[in-house]
């Protein structure tokens, strides 16, 4: 199972690929995709993306369903879903708590 | 302090509206991310996991009150309302939106700061002796000469392009406070037999993936020649430094694959040529640089003593705080104090806006307008007069900035890691938080006495863990965090890289792994006047061994 990862452009924040090829802020509602087909599409999407200057460092990144939420299988990238683990308070997690995936 | 002259100004000025001009054009589409991407490093501007970072640069760890004041509106007005001082002495920004910065930018220039030069294959930020001017032991202001390299390295056309990033470091004692065997040059500032001025220099020292410990090649450069020595030395590597392999295109790799002797020959070499030409500096201009840097007007206030004693009985926090946290200054009504940003349990070298502008108005108050930021992520008050000792305690408890622990086991160094780094492989500042609250207990820790614990994210080695007396490695393993720990490592005067000591330890198992080894040398030292290091460099890493993995060491 796979998703998209970026920052965007203006502002840097940490932005995952949704549904419809809108760029969301909350990983929960990024599109997943679990074939070579579902990749190779989001691969195409951040690549325009990319080219409308929408966002930059886009990556495809492994994730899995726990309890029927979405964890991405790297901690770098579960600390970027949530923010640091050392600030509670502050990046994603301050909005949605639940958000915490350390 | 160095004021900007007016062509100081103008450039800095113009810098930011370049800037400001390529920042627009990126946003609205007119150029790509990799065109943009070394336009924006070239002004401190990174990507991390979160946002992007912006590093400022803070020369020889220098600052005024009023700057301080505009880091933390900055904090406030562009970024989560706190900032981060890095091993480098410089301050990193971990929130701000790219749309922002040029306005940051003009900001800092309004208090003739920016953030040039803080990134990219260039020679970076001058780092000096945080207690430079002020220290009894120095034999001279390192930073005047640290401000005449930084002059002559901005925007240097010749060495703008090296094969690698390049730092350069200024002690002016015979204590290494600026950690010079660990950078690309290291100055030793001293004196020769006939009272002069001059510099022993170092080349080829660094952390990361290859740690070396830097090679002498010169005992005694007279202090007119450092900047035609300097370029001898940037030219030699600009042509043989190594391009094809960004691995190996430090200057340390090419001390170390020509060998000391024949590198010194080609430095001496090219030195030849240039020591008669215009880069040899006029005495003149050397004092006139070092005009900016006269210490303050420094008051007589002899009733310090008294006013000490009296307030150190009634207050034994305060007198902890003495015991810790103050250095011995050329005045003796005077003392350099260190202000922790260490607190316990708290994140290493991060300061909230408030913070900010409250040690802005303390230094406004006792300290001549001085603050210097240390290579350890604390700040230093470096001329507060003793009978104002008490004042400026008070005031740091109330702002919680009064923690008695410089030196101790609890003053972590720990580079952001993977809370913020996108190329950590595992968190340190966690792992210096925990550590610090194991070790909360003020007199423990007294009672441990000097230890430097080290922390890094990565193999990058900004924790410089290798320098550590007791080092730790973040890396990952299978997907998850994993501690090696190095013991012996320091970065002083007698600069020393640590053993790696064995197999690593888990986000679970390297506390305990701390208080192990802390625990063998308490059972092993001579006596509480040998510290750690000594007794680790007199015990090896046997015992400590033994202590961590038992028959496992035995066996292997
Ligand atoms: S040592 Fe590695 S993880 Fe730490 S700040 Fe440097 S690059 Fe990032």
């Amino acid at each position: 199972m796979k998703l998209l990862a970026a920052n965007r452009l203006i502002d840097g924040v940490a932005v995952w690929l949704g549904q419809g090829g809108r760029w969301v802020e909350d990983i929960a509602e990024a599109e997943i995709v679990r074939d070579k087909e579902g990749e190779a599409r989001l691969e195409q999407a951040g690549r325009e993306a990319v080219a409308k200057n929408q966002v930059l460092d886009v990556e495809l990144i492994d994730v899995e369903i726990v309890d029927g939420a979405v964890r991405p299988l790297r901690l770098r990238e579960r600390i970027r879903a949530a923010g640091p683990s050392i600030h509670p308070e502050l990046g994603k997690q301050a909005k949605k708590p639940a958000a915490s995936l350390v | 302090m160095y004021r900007y002259d007016e062509f100081d100004h103008a450039f800095v000025n113009a810098r930011v509206a370049e800037f400001r001009d390529q920042v627009e054009r990126r946003l609205a589409g007119e150029i790509t991310e990799d065109q943009f991407k070394p336009l924006r490093l070239m002004n401190g501007v990174y990507l991390q996991l979160h946002a992007y970072m912006l590093r400022i640069a803070i020369p020889y760890g220098t600052l005024s009150s009023r700057q301080m004041r505009m880091l933390a509106h900055i904090a406030r007005t562009y970024d989560k309302g706190y900032g981060h001082f890095t091993t480098r002495q410089n301050l990193q920004f971990h929130w701000p939106a790219l749309k922002d910065i040029p306005d940051i930018l003009e900001k800092l220039a309004s208090v003739e700061m920016h953030a040039i030069q803080t990134s990219g294959n260039c020679i970076r930020n001058v780092t000096a002796d945080h207690f430079a001017g002020a220290a009894a032991d120095e034999v001279a202001d390192p930073r005047p000469y640290a401000e005449i390299l930084r002059q002559w390295s901005s925007l240097h056309p010749e060495f703008s392009y090296l094969p690698r990033k390049f730092k350069i470091a200024v002690t002016g004692a015979e204590r290494d406070r600026a950690a010079v065997q660990v950078h690309d040059i290291g100055l030793h500032l001293k004196k020769n037999a006939a009272g002069e001025l001059g510099f022993a220099v170092y080349v080829g020292g660094g952390l990361g993936r290859t740690p070396m410990v830097a090679k002498k090649i010169r005992d005694f450069l007279p202090e007119e020649h450092l900047l035609s020595y300097c370029t001898a030395i940037l030219r030699v590597y600009n042509l043989h430094g190594r391009r094809d392999n960004k691995y190996k295109a430090r200057i340390k790799i090419l001390v170390h694959e020509t060998g000391t002797a024949e590198l010194t020959a080609q430095v001496e070499k090219e030195f030849e040529a240039l020591k008669e030409s215009e880069l040899k500096l006029p005495e003149a201009d050397i004092r006139a640089i070092g005009t900016y840097f006269a210490p303050p007007a420094l008051p007589p206030r002899p009733e310090g003593d008294r006013a000490l004693a009296a307030s150190a009985n009634a207050d034994r926090g305060f007198a902890t705080w003495l015991r810790r946290n103050l250095h011995t200054h050329k005045n003796p009504d005077y003392v350099s104090v260190t202000i922790s940003l260490k607190g316990i349990g708290e994140v290493p070298g991060d300061m909230s806006a408030d913070q900010m502008d409250a040690v802005a108005d303390l230094a406004n108050a006792y300290a001549f307008d001085e603050i210097r930021v240390s290579h350890e992520q604390n700040l230093v008050l470096p001329h507060v007069a003793r009978a104002d000792l008490k004042a400026v305690y008070d005031r740091l408890v109330e702002i919680g900035l009064a923690t008695a622990n410089a030196g101790l086991v609890t003053d972590i160094i720990a580079c952001p890691g993977l809370d913020y780094c996108a190329l950590a492989n595992a968190r340190s500042i966690p792992v210096a938080q925990q550590i610090s609250n194991r070790f909360a207990d003020q007199a423990r820790q007294e009672e441990i006495g000097d230890l430097k614990i080290k922390i890094s994210g990565c193999i990058n080695a900004c924790g410089h863990h290798h320098v550590g007396h007791i080092g730790i490695l973040g890396v990952e393993k299978k997907g998850a965090e994993l501690y090696q720990v190095t013991l012996g490592g320091s970065g002083d005067e007698n600069t020393a890289l640590g053993d790696i000591i064995g197999r690593g330890f888990g986000p679970d198992e390297i506390v305990d792994a701390v208080e192990t080894i802390v625990d063998t040398y308490l059972g092993l030292r001579l006596d509480n006047n040998e510290n750690f290091l000594a007794a680790y460099r007199r015990l090896g890493p046997a015992p400590f061994k033994e202590a961590l993995y038992g028959s496992e060491a035995k066996a292997a």
